[in-house]
């Protein structure tokens, strides 16, 4: 039998390993921009550091598509995309940790690709020392892996590198996208494209623009702007400086930074209708309605729950408000020291932010959680039992929701809601397990639990290079599941026990 | 008559001197995490604060912002202009900032400036002047570098121009 041939039951690793190198040479290809970076600004060491990523890239890819280079034309299984998926994802984190690790900034390896992976999966959780002082190279290199991530690796790869291809939707699910803007992948991938680089131009504008009016020079204003937009828009919250978004201690840049944050948890496709003049769809859209209602009513009751140490409208709004909606966003965007949400807020405020780190953003968006849409989806289907409890037998209750189009609600979609949701709480428990087995405060411990399989990005300062490694560990697991939301990390491992038992 | 105003006095002259104590309680030159973490303790508090300058000098009207890291955070420092021309080095990749040392009053939530933990500095010195760093590069990285960085974009080559 001829080994291009795939049996319908059997995942076929050389594919899998065809396609993988395909995105980690786009991978490659994006660290240029970074290298670039460093030789413009004579960070010779930087440079080289960020050379040997980029050449270890294309070295890994090569002998990947080598490997399945008579591969190409085979369609893919949904294990085979799933699994692509997955090892895309863990390959991808360890190459791409290697520049931050020889740029001296991370106490080890395993820090630097905890801080890779958290900006793989957009979370925003970093282990980096003395930000301050770090290369532009390096800083370039964190902000463009969160780019990557948000639009999501493989991703990357459909639209430009993937047009021969086969059975991508597979894989394009495999990384928690549930729908598609057109029947066609590539389309949609290219569109998700046309939509982050119009509002890339629009915010980075917007925040250089903002940075020169608060006294920044126009070069740091552009940087900072770009790397701003970057964090906020894949809402994965790293900022250049260690303040994060506090260093620029401007009420404007606040403002920007959350629409940023706001237009990066919206759905691409409901982008897509919006900018095509669907100016309604905005209106009706049940995931933007659910996300309106949750991060304002999670918001009111935080403002309530910390008016005791906010007592002004507008500190309220840049303290409370600010962090609710970086929360519920995914972003973790922070204009207050870790500590003080140990120190200073109250336990109804914390259980609060957690709820709103759980929830998330829009399915198919760079936003991890829950999402909103699941949660309409339920808040629905709770509503529909209730109608079915008070009316008559014989009486048929039909539930609809609206999302891009008129949708009855069904069993599957319930069905499909309840799982994930479960699979999110189970993990955010084991996480708040381990943190306290660790020695951490149950408060604390939720807290990073939440911000870690939330990819939000928040601390409550437990994620520092002196954090226990397993703990580290644990962390990175969760953010990796979060992002790719369980079935793509479930279905590699499958993989890998069915490749190994047969040989 | 002549008795009477001197106990007046006296008692003025304590009550001044405590107050002038309590103002100056914590003034002995502070860490940022003693401060983050016991903000509610030196609100409104004279502090002394000494870190290094980093980053850019915002301007804001006769105002500015300087961020200043003590090695554990950065304290962001409200400062007359006047004072932060007197910063010539900024800390960032290869140049160490000149380390300040900064008296002023600190606020667990500022309500001037939107509830952020700040210092509105009344006194700003310069302790230490900062300096540019000279680079060293690792030869034996670089030439490992740009090798494999060659290397592979002679394999993507390949790759492109077979069409795999």
């Amino acid at each position: 039998m001829d080994k291009s041939v795939f049996k319908s039951d059997h995942i076929e690793l050389r594919h899998v390993l065809y396609m993988t190198g395909k995105t980690l040479s786009a991978i490659g290809f994006v660290e240029i921009i970074a290298v670039i970076t460093s030789l413009l600004y004579k960070e010779w060491s930087m440079a080289f550091n960020l050379m040997i990523g980029t050449g270890l890239f294309f070295v890994v890819s090569f002998i990947f598509i080598f490997i399945g280079r008579d591969t190409k034309e085979q369609r893919f299984s949904w294990g085979a995309g799933m699994s692509m998926v997955g090892l895309t994802w863990a390959l991808g984190g360890l190459i791409s940790a290697i520049p931050p690790y020889l740029s001296g900034h991370f106490a080890s390896y395993l820090d630097a690709f905890f801080e890779v992976m958290s900006g793989y999966t957009t979370t925003g959780l970093v282990l980096i020392q003395d930000l301050d002082h770090a290369p532009m190279g390096l800083n370039m290199w964190r902000h463009l892996i969160t780019y990557i991530g948000g639009q999501g690796m493989v991703l990357m790869t459909l639209s430009f590198l993937a047009s021969g291809m086969r059975g991508l939707l597979k894989v394009y699910m495999g990384e928690a996208r549930d729908e598609q803007i057109f029947p066609n992948v590539i389309h949609t991938a290219r569109i998700i494209w046309f939509v982050s680089l119009l509002y890339l131009v629009l915010g980075t504008t917007a925040l250089t623009i903002n940075g020169v009016l608060i006294g920044l020079p126009l070069d740091m204003a552009f940087f900072r702007g770009l790397w701003m937009f970057l964090g906020g828009w894949d809402t994965a919250g790293f900022a250049p400086q260690s303040q994060n978004a506090m260093y620029f201690h401007s009420t404007s840049y606040e403002i920007i930074s959350m629409m940023i944050m706001l237009l990066g948890t919206i759905n691409f496709a409901l982008h897509y209708f919006i900018l095509s003049g669907n100016y309604k769809e905005g209106i009706r859209n049940a995931e933007i309605k659910s996300l309106f209602v949750t991060i304002t009513s999670l918001s009111i009751l935080g403002i309530i729950a910390l008016k005791a140490i906010y007592s002004t409208p507008m500190v309220a709004f840049r303290k409370v408000f600010y962090h609710f909606v970086s929360a519920h966003t995914g972003t973790g965007f922070a204009t207050l020291y870790s500590q003080q949400f140990f120190y200073e807020w109250s336990d109804a405020a914390i259980i609060l932010i957690v709820i709103a780190m759980l929830a998330g953003g829009s399915v198919c968006s760079t936003a991890g959680g829950i999402k909103a849409l699941r949660i309409a989806i339920l808040a629905n289907a709770l509503v529909n039992d209730i109608k079915k409890m008070i009316r008559p037998d014989s009486a048929v209750v039909v539930e609809k929701f609206h999302h891009l189009k008129e949708v009855a609600l069904q069993d599957r979609h319930v069905r499909n809601a309840s799982i994930i949701v479960l699979l999110y709480i189970v993990t955010f428990s084991i996480g708040t397990l381990a943190g306290t087995f660790y020695g951490y405060p149950l408060k604390q411990a939720m807290f990073e639990s939440a911000s870690a399989l939330g990819n939000v990005g928040l601390s409550s300062g437990i994620t520092q290079p002196s954090m226990p490694d397993g703990l580290k560990v644990i962390y990175i697991f969760m953010m990796w599941v979060g992002r790719l939301e369980f079935m793509s990390v479930i279905a590699l491992f499958a993989f890998l026990f069915k490749e190994a038992k047969e040989g | 008559m002549m008795r009477k105003s001197w106990i007046v006095l006296v008692i003025i002259l304590i009550g001044f001197l405590i107050k002038l104590l309590q103002d100056t309680a914590f003034a002995k030159p502070i860490d940022s995490n003693t401060l983050i973490n016991n903000a509610f303790k030196y609100d409104g508090k004279v502090v002394e604060f000494q870190g290094e300058a980093i980053g850019e000098i915002m301007k804001r009207g006769d105002f500015a912002w300087v961020n200043v890291h003590d090695g554990q955070n950065a304290i962001g420092i409200f400062m007359r202009y006047e004072d932060a021309k007197k910063i010539k080095y900024l800390g960032r990749y290869r140049v160490k900032g000149d380390i300040v040392y900064v008296k002023g009053i600190f606020n667990r939530a500022c309500k001037e400036h939107g509830g952020d933990l700040d210092i509105h500095a009344k006194q700003v010195e310069i302790v230490k002047r900062g300096y540019k760093m000279y680079e060293r590069v690792d030869k034996a990285r670089a030439v490992f570098g740009i090798g494999i960085f060659l290397i592979g974009s002679f394999l993507m080559w390949i790759v492109f121009r077979n069409k795999w």
